[in-house]
């Protein structure tokens, strides 16, 4: 261990240290009275360790005898993943204040669950992928289950947990069987060992299975069933949590994980990713048709986005993973806007998610009205919005890899999923006369709605660089 | 300057079309009409000044796409030079006619303001109609193209509220279309052939094409034919040439200004400006020359015949105008360009004086235009009489014969094409000759038959309305005197530099090297060797050395395709050769306006008996030309009827069986049978979804096992 | 067969019947008792292997701790077992089926397992020479291992605070007993002495 090494983990050692100090804080002095305050504080840290990273990080470091790299792939998805959920916490600070939700371990839970995703994405070692991942994961386990007086709530933190320890399982299972085939665990010395032409099957066993894990974590069909459950059961920012951030974190570490330790087989894994995408794409529009509830259909609407931002992984190319980065910062862009939106969905005071409340929201507030009918127009991917980018580049980079196949079924899973999209722009329009929300709300979630539209129509200028940064992240990747 | 006459136009139609509700009706329209004098100002200046040297200006980067690359530019040479005040000249004076003229319109109801969105489609049109021949590219050229198509299909559907303006203007539309296919072949196939499609770059592969050969239609063609017969389709289209000519009298249900100027000076003669811009193509294309030369003929004598007896005042000029063209297409065919270019320009001043006098007529019989209810006008409405008169004696060919430019516009460029075609010296040219001269005739007869009954004899029809004929406004007379002008002298000016000699001709045309006179007889050419024997020696002696007599001068050395406005092949001397036509040729043309004129005054001065007496001798052939040689009928016959079955068919098994049927079931039955799987799937319970996982782990191990992973 | 061999088949066939047995068992407390056998097992194994840090971990964490909470949790609880078993009974069958096949297809796999030939060389963790075995792992876990410790750490943070979010209540409605209040009562604020007359009424 070296100043080296200490160096390339700076920024999850100071967020570490900052979760541990707030909870020494919080714990003896206001308890969650100071919550308020560790929300801001710990929104700006974020923010400010996303941008230092972002700004000063440079060249591929690695760590900790290879254990834990810091490249450009690394640095694209840890700037994502702090800047969304700093912006998922300020949006979610009143909601839970008025609803007596926020705790002060509320913020340090995000944080620490933000340092696991940081080190997933960063992870240089199948030990440190499942330690990020645990990390994560069991944060978001209890934030799941937040609201404790709500069967709901606990039901969700329950269910994610369960089914989430049978996937670390498989995940486990798989990395033991790669480890036992490699005898290391490091990713440079399983690429050194998995090549082409020289892959058992037990390998291949062993790359199913953690696949099979990262899927879970993507919820990629047929690993997608607690989405839609947490979901719904999760307090309201919680899912906006879910969303975004681990996401982003999730299928980073894929990435990392197919290119790293299996760059050299890539076919193998493509086949089974291609597979996931395709039956993702499927589902989530297909499924997202019958819901109700608009929590459970943006869950819905998340797995059809991973079949997507999967399209691109499974292309196997730089372009590919190039396009997933993309379509990933679209999509946490998005989610944010809607999730801000469904965050300020009230109906004297109370909290409402039924598509059917949003009956001729138009007449009521016209500019968010405006704004959300744009981010479900990019959702649902429809030129010349930003989301339409995104899916372009993940069908160009399908295409570019001969899966054609894929695209075309890409294609055609995003007209069915423009049908739910659409609909409630159609209610929101064209609806039917009946109670309806309250105007107005708050003005930080209104400002996260509007930023957010605004960036699907201004992005198409040039993605605001985020092309550039995603090709040069894929390029430290792929190579 | 000529940016500002490209977009003065546009400028006006905005404004006016838009603004009109900020600024009032009135001051909408005086900008629109103010921007088109501007513009009709400066491109007198521009013709005047312009010295023949081809100048390029670019107004912006247009189209960046692969190897297609191309700017939005104004390519200015004596072509776009002449076609500039023709048409900025006729709009502006079409808009100041047009105060008079739709100053009250019972099409219309009380207090509803059509008159800025009249003069904004006219002001459009001028801009579509400056963009096209200003163009740099054909693709620049073909959105002006259409520009003017869109113009065209508002401004005869104007009468939104008539069925049949609106049935006219659709079919103005999907006829064009039909053309505009042709067009847009062209432009792919040349695009294709040359990778550019920047003028200048396409003259200079242009005697390349030639040699080349390109598959269309599971036939091997020659590169420059195909590619010159496509985009005479479209000019087909746009000129109203036959088989494609059916729109242009049903344009007639526009107003009458729109007429004028959309349907007689300027989108119509669209065509005639292709084929001479696209001259250095077409002069390498001998097959579609003959083609153009016959089919320009053929339209020339079919619409003087149905010009005899049509007896809407409109149609019977509409008519004309199509014959008109036609005389352009022939002398493009021969190969003398300025010569239809020359035609064109006369032609615009006295048809379109023709038009309004007709609006005139019209505006003074409260919109009656059956002439049969005309007759002894000429008391009521003088000044319009006596423009139609100049009109008259311009398009029959008055003038002195022999002098060759002594008289009225119509004669003068009318003589040099029947001249031109009986020099073109190839089967299709004679053809033409005889076809023009017959049609020169027909001209005259019907031209006079309109004067005769509208303004002499005695009044016929409703009495009431010959009791209020009166005489327009001066906004509708002031344009008839400026255009009467153009239509007495424009011949008169102009015939040097357009036919006179090849060196006043090349010096106006900016075609640099003098070109030789030469006398050989175009008889014994054959075009298609020559120009094959020429395009290989690039340039040099005369590619017809086996000829005895050369001119004055030898050959000097050859023009490139593409240097002058208008290119003319080193082989092609019609130019020279008209001027050395017999005088029996020369004559031929005055002879038959005399004969024209001597049978009109028979027939509607003298004795007035004497046509019904031979319609009714002759009836099979006066209904044939009282419906235009069953054109229309047989069109719908052949492609309305069976497009409207296809249509029917359509809707019934594709709309309703595939659509309605096939993807309304996949969309309202499949797909929500399998959202209601996958709502079933989604139990609830903890171990169906851990169910779930461990299938997909089977399923993925399974096919890996099976699969053996990729290999 | 040697005695170690024999050790060897003895723990891994109890390994495997403990696994077995405390899922198939009816009684939830027997099946507690199944899995402390088979952590007992796979202890024994891992004394086998050489690992006794390793083996006297899990018996100490695993036996004397985690089973023992499982075995309060399961008696504590009173889940009715037999009934949750009945609803998944229904889909035995099938998941027999897929059971076997996973089985066999891992059969397979296992079965043409072969490893790596760089495998030997990449080894991080080879058995040390010469160092006491509980040594040598704290060397790594606290040099080479330094990052994951760490990271094993944080997660068992998080699993802490998480219990206590999840499972602390601050009850502010319910009283509590509050000595030094009690005790620094002061009677004479406490109470007010009236004398009440007899047949009178305040």
């Amino acid at each position: 261990m070296t100043s080296a090494d200490l160096s390339a983990i700076a920024p999850e050692i100071l967020i570490s240290l900052y979760a541990m100090a707030a909870l020494l804080f919080g714990a003896y002095t206001g308890k969650d009275k100071t919550a308020p305050l560790l929300v801001w504080v710990t929104s700006g840290l974020m923010v400010l360790v996303g941008l230092w990273i972002g700004l000063s990080g440079e060249g591929t470091n690695t760590a900790f005898h290879g254990m834990f790299t810091d490249d450009a792939f690394s640095r694209f998805g840890k700037v994502t993943v702090l800047f969304s959920a700093a912006a998922v916490m300020v949006m979610s600070e009143g909601y839970m204040a008025r609803r007596n939700l926020l705790r002060f371990e509320f913020p340090i839970l995000i944080a620490l669950a933000t340092v696991g995703m940081m080190v997933m994405v960063s992870a240089g070692d199948l030990m440190t992928l499942y330690m990020g991942l645990e990390l994560q994961s069991l944060a978001l386990y209890v934030v799941a289950a937040l609201r404790r007086d709500s069967a709901k709530s606990t039901e969700a933190g329950l269910k994610y947990f369960v089914l989430g320890a049978l996937s670390s399982g498989l995940l486990l299972y798989g990395a033991s069987l790669t480890y036992g085939y490699a005898g290391t665990t490091l990713f440079s010395g399983i690429v050194s060992v998995a090549s082409e032409g020289d892959i058992p099957l037990g390998l291949l066993f062993g790359l199913v299975f953690m696949i099979t894990g990262l899927a879970f974590k993507v919820s990629a069909v047929p690993f997608h069933m607690w989405t839609p459950d947490v979901y719904e059961g999760s307090p309201t920012p919680v899912t906006a949590f879910f969303a975004t951030a681990p996401k982003v974190a999730a299928i980073g570490l894929f990435a990392r994980v197919m290119h790293d330790a299996f760059g050299q087989v890539v076919p193998d894994w493509s086949q089974v990713i291609a597979l996931l995408s395709v039956l993702s794409m499927f589902l989530g529009a297909i499924a997202a048709i019958g819901q109700r509830d608009i929590k459970r259909l943006m869950a819905y609407s998340s797995i059809a986005h991973m079949g997507y931002a999967l399209m691109g992984l499974a292309a196997g190319t730089q372009f590919g993973v190039q396009a997933m980065l993309v379509y990933m910062a679209i999509y946490v862009t998005m989610n944010i806007g809607t999730f801000a939106f469904i965050l300020s969905m009230e109906r004297d005071g109370q909290q409402v998610t039924d598509i059917a409340s949003l009956n001729l929201y138009s007449k009521k507030s016209p500019g968010r009205a405006l704004a959300m009918l744009i981010l479900l127009f990019s959702l649902a991917g429809v030129p010349p919005l930003v989301g339409f980018f995104g899916k372009f580049y993940v069908l160009k980079a399908a295409v570019e890899a001969d899966l054609t196949w894929l695209a075309v079924a890409g294609v055609v899973a995003s007209v069915i999923g423009a049908f739910y999209y659409i609909r409630i722009v159609y209610l929101m329009y064209f609806g039917e006369e009946r109670e309806g929300l309250d105007a107005g709300g708050s003005p930080v979630l209104a400002g996260f709605l509007m930023a957010s539209a605004a960036a699907m129509v201004l992005g198409v200028i040039n993605l605001f660089g985020v092309e550039a940064m995603a090709a040069a992240a894929a390029a430290t990747l792929v190579n | 300057m000529e940016t500002i006459i490209l977009f003065a136009p546009l400028v006006g139609a905005l404004i006016c079309g838009f603004g009109w509700k900020l600024i009032g009706e009135e001051a909408g329209m005086w900008v629109a009409t103010g921007l088109l004098f501007l513009a009709c100002l400066l491109s007198w200046i521009v013709f005047l000044s312009f010295d023949g040297e081809m100048e390029r200006i670019q107004v912006l980067r247009f189209i960046e796409s692969g190897s297609l690359s191309t700017d939005w530019a104004i390519r200015l040479d004596r072509l776009t030079a002449i076609m500039l005040i023709v048409v900025t000249t006729v709009s502006a004076l079409v808009h100041l006619y047009s105060w008079g003229y739709m100053a009250h319109d019972d099409n219309f109801k009380h207090g509803e303001s059509y008159r800025p969105r009249f003069f904004a489609y006219l002001s459009f049109f001028t801009f579509a109609m400056l963009m096209l021949v200003t163009s740099d590219n054909l693709v620049q050229m073909f959105f002006g193209w259409e520009g003017v198509g869109v113009a065209s299909y508002l401004l005869i559907g104007f009468y939104f509220r008539k069925p049949s303006a609106n049935a006219a203007a659709i079919k103005a539309f999907i006829v064009n279309r039909v053309g505009d296919f042709g067009f847009a072949l062209g432009i792919f196939g040349i695009f294709f052939l040359v990778d550019s499609i920047n003028f200048s770059d396409i003259f200079a592969a242009a005697p390349d094409l030639a040699h080349k050969d390109i598959g269309f239609l599971w036939t091997r063609w020659n590169a420059a034919e195909l590619c010159a017969f496509l985009l005479f389709v479209g000019a087909m289209g746009k000129s109203a040439q036959l088989i494609l000519h059916t729109w242009l009298p049903d344009a007639m249900e526009g107003p009458t200004p729109v007429s004028a100027l959309i349907h007689a000076a300027t989108m119509v003669t669209a065509g005639v400006f292709l084929v001479c811009r696209m001259s250095p193509l077409i002069e390498f294309a001998p097959h579609a020359k003959s083609f153009i030369v016959v089919l320009g003929a053929s339209t020339a004598f079919f619409a003087a015949t149905v010009g005899l007896v049509q007896n809407d005042i409109k149609r019977v000029i509409a008519y004309s105008t199509c014959s008109q063209l036609g005389y352009m297409f022939v002398a493009a065919g021969v190969g003398v360009y300025s010569v239809a270019m020359f035609h064109l320009l006369t032609h615009a001043f006295f048809k379109a004086m023709l038009f309004l006098g007709a609006g005139s007529v019209i505006h003074a019989m409260h919109h009656e235009q059956d002439m049969r209810n005309y007759g002894a006008l000429r008391a009521k409405v003088p000044y319009t009489f006596w423009a139609m008169m100049i009109g008259t004696l311009a398009i029959t060919g008055v003038g002195i014969p022999l002098t060759g430019w002594l008289g009225f516009a119509g004669f003068v460029s009318k003589d040099a094409i029947i001249e031109s075609s009986w020099a073109g010296g190839t089967a299709a040219s004679s053809y033409a000759f005889w076809l023009l001269v017959v049609a020169a005739l027909f001209t005259s007869f019907y031209s006079w038959r309109l004067m005769f009954l509208t303004f002499y004899g005695e009044a016929r029809g409703d009495k009431h309305a010959h009791e209020h004929a009166h005489e327009s406004p001066m906004t509708m007379i002031a344009p008839l005197g400026v255009l009467a002008i153009g239509a007495v002298f424009a011949g008169m000016i102009w015939y040097k530099p357009f036919f006179g000699d090849h060196a006043a001709v090349e010096k106006f045309f900016g075609i640099p090297s003098a070109h030789a006179e030469a006398t050989e007889h175009a008889a014994v050419h054959l075009p298609m060797a020559a120009n094959a024997q020429e395009a290989h020696g690039g340039e040099g002696d005369h590619a017809a050395p086996a000829e005895e007599d050369h001119g004055e001068e030898h050959a000097a050395p050859m023009a490139a395709p593409g240097d002058g406005a208008i290119y003319m092949a080193p082989d092609n001397h019609v130019l020279s050769e008209a001027h050395h036509a017999p005088v029996l040729v020369k004559l031929a043309p005055f002879i038959a306006m005399l004969i024209g004129f001597g049978t009109a005054w028979l027939f509607y001065i003298r004795d007035k008996s004497l046509p019904k007496r031979l319609a009714e001798a002759q009836r099979p052939l006066y209904l044939f030309l009282l419906n235009k040689w069953y054109f229309d009928e047989v069109y719908d016959v052949i492609f309305v009827q069976p497009a409207k079955w296809i249509g029917r068919k359509l809707w019934r098994v594709g709309d309703l069986g595939t659509i309605d049927g096939f993807l309304n079931g996949l969309a309202m039955g499949v797909v929500p049978f399998f959202t209601r799987l996958a709502g079933r799937a989604q139990s609830g319970y903890v171990f169906t979804y851990a169910f779930a996982m461990v299938l997909g782990v089977v399923v993925l191990v399974s096919w890996m096992t099976i699969g053996g992973g990729a290999h | 067969m040697t005695a170690a061999a024999f050790a060897f088949y003895l723990f891994a066939l109890c390994t495997l019947m403990g696994g077995l047995f405390t899922v198939v068992s009816r009684n939830p407390v027997h099946s507690v008792l199944w899995l402390i056998l088979a952590f007992l097992s796979s202890a024994g194994l891992f004394v086998l292997l050489g690992a006794e840090f390793v083996a006297m971990l899990l018996i100490i964490v695993y036996v004397g701790a985690v089973a023992v909470l499982f075995l309060f949790v399961v008696m504590m609880l009173d889940v009715d077992f037999a009934e949750l078993k009945a609803e998944m009974a229904r889909y035995m069958p099938l998941a027999l089926l897929i059971g076997v096949v996973l089985l066999m297809q891992l059969g397979i796999g296992i079965g043409a397992w072969h490893v790596s030939d760089e495998a030997e060389s990449l080894r991080t963790a080879a058995t040390p020479e010469g160092i006491h075995n509980t040594r040598a792992l704290g060397l790594l876990i606290y040099d080479r291992y330094f990052l994951l410790f760490q990271l094993a750490g944080l997660i068992l943070l998080v699993a802490m605070v998480g219990a206590i979010v999840l499972t602390l209540r601050h009850r502010t409605w319910i009283k509590r007993q509050d000595v030094l209040a009690q005790m620094y009562r002061d009677p004479a604020k406490a109470m007010e002495l009236k004398d009440v007359k007899p047949g009178q009424g305040l």
